[in-house]
């Protein structure tokens, strides 16, 4: 091992652990905003009392949650019980691994990738890693032994191996388009041409209708849905291992706006007035706003209309999309 | 080529450390005082009946999950099949397209059947 070996993977360790930190840390200011925005839709004003409008609130709900107590149900499958959480969560962090947020800078005379690795699989490879996930919410599900949880988790996994189908095809649009796997070289054919949304509208609506039902999000939120299962699958989750899967769910928010930002809006292009990672930042937090926007406008959908739409609207669709793409490249 | 994975090991240890260490400290300065009625499955406050696990649903999921195989092989088969497009062109494109008309017909089959129907 030579000495610029070494310096690379000192390298991808501190990006590693400043990637998982800041993850980790997101929730914070996205419950507080998006209760904001909860607040201000409904003509309220949302969180006000714990510090200025309220922005030391998730910091409060957290110091609560630590010190709650973490309830194992005696019927539960205690192992899988206690691993479910933890499984739902890694996955969807390891899927940063190949997200760029930007090309490269350089700092001391040494480049400096602004993305922890340039994976030549990387689509799929989220694609893929993203999925296991789906795992946590069956095991907590299942080894709750609790009826709603069981319904609840059987719900939200054949929601989101239904949608994954339509996400990964519209995703395969971009594919024939960009000719590569490449997160980064996807972005840097969209710098030679338009954007993506340009050649591809029909699958990006697809993306977003396929991506707000993968992250369980209103309005295909049934996982959750309140007056037929009462919380789905984490009903019987406490404390800290409850909050693992809301963790993970906010990330999964995070991940679907950065790939649609990625794979339809240019990535970190942008006019040049603004360095590049600023367009990033502000194109993601425009998807992660419209999220938000749409959890409070739109009611919940019934779950045979979930179905439906899933196999019978978006699954078609998205190939007829690739048969319409595939007749313009070639 | 292994160090654009190494990233993948580094990151799965590290975040796996931060969850346990979440716990810990919960598991350290949370309260425990479990009692019968706590532990017992949620149920709205009544008696919780019979058991979750000994399959009293109809659980719709086999069939989806079946489809679904079928059609993510699929989209394994197309990733590769769209990043070489350009290059091997009308012949390819057309071959794939006489496969996902196969598939196809298993999809208008199984919505024929009333597999897709979830009620």
């Amino acid at each position: 091992m030579d000495i610029n070996t070494l310096i690379e993977v000192a390298l991808i360790t501190v990006k590693v652990i400043l990637v998982s930190s800041i993850l980790f840390a997101l929730p914070i200011p996205l419950t507080w905003i998006e209760r904001k925005v909860a607040g201000h839709i409904q003509l309220r004003l949302g969180p006000f009392r714990v510090g200025w409008h309220g922005i030391l609130q998730p910091i409060a709900d957290m110091i609560k949650l630590m010190f709650k107590e973490d309830i194992i149900p005696d019927k539960a499958d205690k192992w899988l019980f206690k691993l479910a959480p933890i499984i739902s969560l890694v996955p969807i962090f390891l899927t940063f691994a190949t997200v760029p947020v930007g090309d490269k800078i350089t700092v001391l005379g040494r480049e400096i990738t602004l993305y922890i690795s340039d994976m030549n699989v990387g689509i799929l490879y989220i694609l893929a890693v993203a999925g296991i996930g789906v795992y946590g919410l069956i095991f907590g599900g299942w080894a709750s032994n609790s009826k709603y949880a069981l319904l609840g988790s059987m719900r939200s996994s054949a929601q989101m191996i239904s949608y994954e189908l339509a996400l990964s095809f519209a995703a395969i649009g971009v594919v024939m388009v960009s000719n590569s796997l490449s997160l980064v070289d996807i972005v840097n054919s969209q710098k030679v041409s338009t954007w993506n949304i340009c050649y591809q509208p029909l699958g990006f609506i697809i993306f977003i209708i396929a991506g707000l039902a993968e992250i369980n999000r209103i309005p295909f939120d049934l996982s959750e849905d309140e007056g037929t299962l009462a919380a789905g699958y984490h009903v019987e989750y406490s404390s800290m291992r409850f909050s693992f899967f809301m963790l993970a769910e906010y990330v999964a928010m995070v991940l679907m706006s950065v790939l649609a930002v990625i794979l339809f809006f240019g990535g970190w292009s942008g006019h040049a007035i603004l360095p590049p990672i600023v367009w990033f930042l502000i194109k993601v937090s425009a998807f992660i706003y419209f999220f938000m926007w749409v959890r409070f406008t739109f009611p919940r959908y019934r779950y045979d209309q979930l179905m439906t739409i899933g196999w019978k609207i978006l699954l078609p669709l998205s190939l007829v999309n690739i048969l319409i793409t595939g007749l313009f490249v070639i | 080529m292994l160090l654009s994975y190494l990233p993948v090991i580094i990151m799965f240890g590290f975040v796996l450390f931060l969850a346990s260490a979440v716990l810990f400290v919960n598991k350290v300065v949370g309260p425990k005082n479990p009692y019968k009625e706590k532990l017992s499955p949620w149920e709205c406050g009544m008696e919780p009946i019979g058991d979750a696990d000994t399959g009293h649903f109809r659980v719709h999921f086999f069939v989806i999950a079946i489809l679904f195989i079928v059609f993510d092989v699929e989209t394994l088969f197309l990733f590769p099949w769209a990043v070489v497009l350009k290059k091997i062109g009308l012949f390819a494109f057309v071959e794939m397209f006489i496969f996902i008309f196969i598939l196809a017909i298993g999809l208008v089959y199984a919505w024929a059947k009333g597999a897709l129907e979830w009620v």
